[in-house]
């Protein structure tokens, strides 16, 4: 989805992400004194976004009712849950034959970035403590996203609570078609339907390969993925392959240790 | 029954993060160590994922349609394709190749 907003939503500024966005806008700047962005505009980037997204839901509910879901647990997940890489996750590793615990954990990791868009939204949208439990639930990519494009705090009001209204009216809806569409179709497989959930992972984590570290955290946690799946239980290879990121970091502090160290001796 | 017990996990777990962003005052998740960690864990586990669910079979590692299917999103990917069309050629290619019998 991160790769969606790249074309079609306010984020789209050349080949930059949402992190980035976030990164480079700390501390939010707020400029309530300037000329403000007409609340239309503002309207129609967040309906763009949460159209375009909300749509996918689609793929969602066929994936998760391929996978062996009952149409109410699929619902029950884009409901309740509502970020889409963790709900796809989920559904892999427990079609996977994982137990509750790897899968849910699993999903758990990847939804620990929505704590990090919450903590840029909480400053830039100053949400009234009374509100926050109900906002909380909508903290995710494609408001963030559309929140931080924004000019001023107004505006990234208006686009956070449009999109998020968007997308979770859609998601849903389009979950519910989906799920019952894949109950309908039966062999979800022989529709090349297994192959959504993998294709949505690709895309999410494309526009994510920037530098030579992120090629290089993938480039392992894909070589651990694989090489622990015949020897370790369902759903405790992804776990092992998120290692991948401590590791690369790990080695980068290392390599920029040895270096600081030869530029030392060499004075 | 289990089904049940991840999707509860999942929908609690994931609630809190969210709302763990909103709650901490600012400045306590900012150390760059901490950011940078947080930037590079949904790498490592997209990129896991994307290899099991293309590869994996059970406990094996096997080459089917699905591969087809992932190599004709990534060429949308490069070639700049909305998100539905990447999971539509994916999705389309992956039951072309099935369908050719392979």
């Amino acid at each position: 989805m991160l790769a969606l907003l790249k074309r079609t939503g306010p984020g789209r500024r050349g080949r930059r992400t949402i992190a980035d966005v976030a990164e480079q806008t700390a501390p939010p700047v707020i400029r309530d004194g300037t000329p403000a962005k007409p609340d239309a505009a503002v309207v129609r980037d967040a309906l763009g976004v949460g159209v375009a997204v909300g749509l996918s839901g689609f793929a969602f509910g066929v994936t998760s009712a391929g996978s062996g879901l009952s149409v109410l647990q699929t619902c029950v997940l884009s409901l309740l849950v509502f970020t889409g890489a963790s709900q796809f996750a989920l559904v892999g590793a427990l079609a996977a034959g994982g137990n509750p615990f790897t899968a849910a954990a699993g999903a758990f990791f990847l939804g620990t970035r929505n704590a990090f868009y919450g903590l840029r939204l909480s400053q830039l949208l100053a949400v009234p403590k009374a509100v926050r439990p109900v906002a909380a639930h909508w903290v995710i990519d494609e408001t963030t996203a559309v929140a931080l494009a924004q000019p001023s705090r107004r505006a990234a009001r208006i686009g956070f609570t449009v999109t998020g209204l968007t997308l979770y009216v859609l998601w849903n809806a389009t979950t519910l078609l989906g799920a019952l569409g894949a109950e309908a179709i039966g062999d979800t497989a022989a529709w090349g339907l297994d192959a959504a959930g993998p294709a949505v992972f690709l895309a999410l984590l494309a526009p994510m390969l920037k530098s030579a570290t992120e090629r290089a955290t993938a480039g392992i946690a894909v070589l651990l993925g694989l090489g622990l799946l015949p020897v370790l239980p369902a759903g405790v290879p992804v776990l092992a392959a998120a290692l991948a990121a401590p590791a690369v970091l790990w080695a980068q502090g290392r390599r920029a240790a040895a270096t600081a160290g030869r530029e030392r001796d060499s004075r | 029954m289990n089904v049940w017990i991840a999707i509860g996990l999942t929908a609690v777990g994931c609630y809190l993060v969210k709302l763990l962003g909103l709650l901490v005052p600012a400045g306590t998740l900012e150390r760059p160590l901490v950011q940078r960690l947080a930037t590079l864990l949904p790498v490592a586990l997209l990129a896991a994922l994307t290899a099991q669910q293309t590869f994996g079979a059970g406990d094996a590692v096997v080459l089917d349609a699905r591969a087809a299917g992932l190599a004709a999103a990534a060429v949308a990917l490069v070639l700049r394709a909305p998100f539905l069309v990447v999971v539509g050629a994916a999705v389309a290619v992956t039951a072309g190749v099935r369908a050719l019998g392979w």
